[in-house]
C-alpha cells in the first residue's frame, strides 16, 4: 500500500468520527422530542404516578436530558445500547438475535442486484440499439417502479404457492435445526458445519426473498451501468484497445466495467440503506425473522429503547458501509487521493 | 524506385456517414500506395478525412459510419474479405496505430505494464505473463521509459513518457504498419521534437512503415519520405517530399503551403487560403475546390478530374494537369 493510499484511508477514517456523533445525538433526540410516554405506554393508562416514576428512574428517564445523552454516548461506546423495555435483555442481545438473518437477505439480495443490474446493464450498453437493448431498458423501468411487496406476493403466488417450487415464509422447514449458531447465518453456518442437508434448505428458503429485494434494486443498477458504460466505451482508451487487438469482450467487461466501476461501487454503497429499509417489507411479506421484523414488532409493542437501539445500529451500519465503499474507491481507482 | 515493395494497396476506399442531415462521404474514393519501409505523410485540413482514412485501414470506422467500397490489400490480402475475428488478430500485431492524445488513450485504471502485456498476450497467448513482462520491460529500456515506472498508473506519467508507451505498445508486436494519428498534436515542441528523433531511430531499427497523419506541415518535412494532400475526402496530389515541397502542382497543395508560417517570414504576411473546406454532406459538385480555387475554370464545377500519375511517382487531381477528352472516357468507364 503506497504511503498516499495510506494517508487517504487514516483521512476517511478521522472523517468519519464527527458523522458518526451527528447520527447518534440525531437519534438520541428523535426519540426525545416525539410525542407520547415510554413509561405510560408500557404500564398503560391506570398507572398510579409512583409506578411510572419508578419505571422512569430504572431507565433514566427522570434525569436532566445533558446528563441522559452523557450516559447515552458513553453507552453507545461499550456498545451497550440499554435493555429491552419489554424482554428485560439487552438490546444488543436482541440485534445479535436478528441482525445475521438481515445481513443473510441483504448479501443474498445484492449478489442477485449486482449480477443482474451490471451484466445486463453492460450487456445493453454494448448491443446499443439492439432489441436486447431495449427489452432490458423496459424491463429495468418496470422493476424499478415495482412496490417490493407486490413482487414478493406475486413470487409467492407463481413459484411459490403455485409451482410449489419454494417456501414462501421463514428461514428453514419446520424440524430443521442448525447444529451450532457461528455467524447465524444459515447459509453460512451449514457450509462451516458441512451440513449439506441444512445449507440446501436454508438456500431454498433464501431464494425468493432475496430475487424480491434484489431484482427491484436492479433496475437502477442496470440504468446507471448501462449509461457509464456507454460513456465510457466512447473514449480512447477503448478505441487505442480495439486498435491493439483486444476482444470486445475483454474492452467491455475488463477495461470498461472497471472503470464504470466507481460510480457503480458508490450507488451499491448508497443502495444499502435502501436495502435495509427493503428488508424491511421484504422481511414482512416473507415471514423472514430479521431486523425488520424486529423493528416492526417491537414498535407495536412500544418498547423504545430496542426501536432506538436497532434505528441506531442502522444508522452505524450505513456509516460503517460508506466508509468502507470509501476506502474500497482508493483501490478501484488509483486516481482518488486527497 | 523502380522497383517498388509495396506493403498497403488502397483502391477506391469509400467511407460514408449517417448523419442527421443527411449521407456524409468522409472518403471518397481514394486509391493509394504505401511503400514498405517509407514514412507516408497525410496531410489536410481538419476534417478533410484523414483521420477517418487512417481509422478506415485498420477497419475500425465505428457506427454511424461505414466503408461502403473499396478494397484494401494489405501485404497481399484484402482486408475487406476478412471476417471481424480475423481483422481483430491483425490489429495491434501488422497494423498498429499511435493515437493523438496518450493521456485518454491508455486506460486510467490500468498499469501502463498490463497493457503491454496484455497486448502481447492476445496475440501470442502462449507466452507467459512472466515472459510477457520481460518483453515490455526490454522495450520500455529500449524507449527510455525506467523499468521502474512499468507498475505506474497512467495519470502517474508525464505526456511525453505517455506517448512513449503508446509507441511501446504500437511496437510490442512488430507491426509493419504503424498508423500515427496526428500523434504530436498534444505534445509541446521540446516533447515532440524527442518523440521525432525517437521515432526517426526506431524506423531504421525496427525497420518500420509509417503512416504519419498530421496537419502538421513542418512534421511531414521532417519525417516523411512521400506526402500525400487530402482535401474534402479526396486525394489532392502525392509526391516525393522534395518534389512536393519544390514544386506543387494542385492549387490546393500551393495554397497549403504559403499558408504555413514561417519564422523567416519578413515583408510577406501569411497567406490566407480564401473560403473554408466544404460541407461534406452537399460537397461542390465537379472539383471540390473549385469553389476556393484560383485557377478553376469552367469544367471545374462541371465534372471531377481523375486522380492520376501526372509524371511518374507523382499523383495529382486537377484538372490543369489532365486531358479533358482522356478524362471524360475514364469517367465514363468508371
Amino acid at each position: 500500500m503506497s504511503p498516499a493510499l495510506r494517508r487517504y484511508i487514516l483521512v476517511r477514517v478521522l472523517l468519519t468520527i464527527p458523522m458518526v456523533l451527528i447520527l447518534v445525538s440525531l437519534v438520541f433526540l428523535v426519540l426525545r422530542v416525539l410525542p407520547g410516554d415510554p413509561a405510560l405506554a408500557i404500564l398503560r393508562e391506570g398507572a398510579s404516578e409512583e409506578q411510572l416514576a419508578s419505571f422512569r428512574a430504572a431507565l433514566g428517564l427522570d434525569k436532566p436530558l445533558h446528563v441522559q445523552y452523557v450516559e447515552f454516548i458513553k453507552g453507545v461506546l461499550r456498545f451497550d445500547f440499554g435493555s429491552s423495555m419489554t424482554r428485560k435483555i439487552p438490546v444488543t442481545q436482541e440485534i445479535k438475535t436478528f441482525f445475521p438473518a438481515t445481513v443473510e437477505l441483504a448479501l443474498a439480495s445484492m449478489f442477485v442486484t449486482g449480477v443482474v443490474g451490471v451484466f445486463s446493464g453492460a450487456f445493453a450498453a454494448q448491443h446499443r440499439k439492439s432489441a436486447a437493448d431495449y427489452t432490458i431498458r423496459i424491463l429495468s423501468i418496470l422493476l424499478y417502479s415495482l412496490p417490493i411487496f407486490w413482487l414478493g406476493l406475486m413470487l409467492q403466488m407463481t413459484l411459490g404457492k403455485g409451482a410449489g417450487w419454494f417456501p414462501v415464509s421463514n428461514r428453514l422447514s419446520p424440524g430443521m435445526t442448525p447444529d451450532k449458531i457461528i455467524t447465524g447465518m444459515y447459509t453460512v453456518d451449514a457450509l462451516l458445519t458441512g451440513n449439506w442437508p441444512l445449507f440446501k434448505d436454508a438456500a431454498w428458503h433464501l431464494i425468493l426473498p432475496s430475487i424480491t429485494l434484489g431484482l427491484v434494486l436492479a433496475g437502477i443498477f442496470t440504468r446507471l451501468t448501462r449509461a457509464n458504460m456507454l460513456d465510457i466505451l466512447e473514449q480512447d482508451f477503448i478505441t487505442a484497445g480495439r486498435a491493439r487487438g483486444l476482444r470486445e469482450r475483454t474492452l467491455v467487461y475488463r477495461h470498461g466495467l472497471r472503470n464504470a466501476f466507481i460510480p457503480i461501487v458508490t450507488l451499491l454503497g448508497l443502495q444499502f440503506a435502501l436495502l435495509l429499509a427493503g428488508a424491511i417489507l421484504t422481511e414482512t411479506t416473507f415471514s423472514w425473522p430479521g431486523m425488520g421484523r424486529l423493528v416492526v414488532d417491537r414498535i407495536y409493542d412500544r418498547d423504545f429503547t430496542t426501536v432506538q437501539g436497532a434505528i441506531l445500529f442502522f444508522a452505524l451500519l450505513v456509516a460503517g458501509i460508506s466508509l468502507f465503499v470509501d476506502i474500497l474507491y482508493g483501490f478501484l481507482d488509483p486516481r482518488i487521493r486527497y | 524506385m523502380t522497383t517498388t515493395d509495396i506493403l498497403y494497396q488502397i483502391r477506391d476506399l469509400v467511407v460514408e456517414y449517417n448523419t442527421r442531415a443527411g449521407v456524409l462521404t468522409a472518403v471518397d474514393h481514394v486509391s493509394f500506395d504505401i511503400h514498405r519501409g517509407e514514412v507516408l505523410g497525410l496531410v489536410g485540413e481538419s476534417g478533410c478525412g484523414k483521420s477517418t482514412l487512417g481509422k478506415a485501414l485498420m477497419r475500425m470506422i465505428q457506427e454511424p459510419g461505414r466503408i461502403t467500397g473499396g478494397e484494401l490489400w494489405f501485404d497481399g490480402v484484402d482486408l475487406m474479405q476478412l471476417s471481424p475475428g480475423e481483422m481483430r488478430k491483425l490489429r495491434g500485431s501488422r497494423i498498429s496505430m499511435i493515437f493523438q492524445d496518450p493521456m485518454t488513450s491508455l486506460n486510467p485504471v490500468q498499469r501502463v505494464v498490463e497493457h503491454i502485456t496484455e497486448t502481447i498476450r492476445v496475440h501470442e497467448p502462449h507466452v507467459s505473463i512472466k515472459a510477457a513482462r520481460a518483453r515490455a520491460a526490454e522495450l520500455v529500456d529500449r524507449l527510455g521509459i525506467n523499468r521502474n515506472r512499468l507498475d505506474d498508473y497512467p495519470h502517474q506519467l508525464s505526456g511525453g513518457m505517455r506517448q512513449r508507451v503508446m509507441i511501446s505498445l504500437a511496437l510490442a508486436l512488430r507491426a509493419d504498419l504503424v498508423i500515427a494519428d496526428e500523434a504530436t498534436t498534444s505534445l509541446d515542441v521540446i516533447v515532440e521534437a524527442q518523440f521525432l528523433d525517437l521515432l526517426k531511430e526506431l524506423r531504421e531499427e525496427f525497420n518500420l512503415t509509417i503512416l504519419l497523419i498530421t496537419h502538421s506541415i513542418g512534421l511531414v518535412a521532417e519525417l516523411a519520405d512521400r506526402v500525400a494532400v487530402m482535401y474534402a475526402g479526396r486525394m489532392a496530389e502525392l509526391a516525393d517530399i522534395h518534389e512536393l515541397f519544390e514544386q506543387p502542382q494542385h492549387p490546393y497543395t500551393r495554397g497549403l503551403l504559403r499558408a504555413v508560417p514561417n519564422i523567416r517570414l519578413e515583408d510577406d504576411e501569411l497567406y490566407k487560403m480564401p473560403g473554408s473546406p466544404p460541407d461534406l454532406v452537399s460537397p461542390p459538385s465537379g472539383c471540390r475546390f473549385h469553389p476556393r480555387c484560383p485557377e478553376a475554370s469552367e469544367i471545374c464545377s462541371r465534372q471531377a478530374p481523375t486522380f492520376h500519375e501526372h509524371r511518374p511517382g507523382h499523383f495529382i487531381n486537377c484538372w490543369l494537369y489532365q486531358e479533358q477528352e482522356e478524362s471524360v472516357s475514364l469517367e465514363a468507364s468508371s
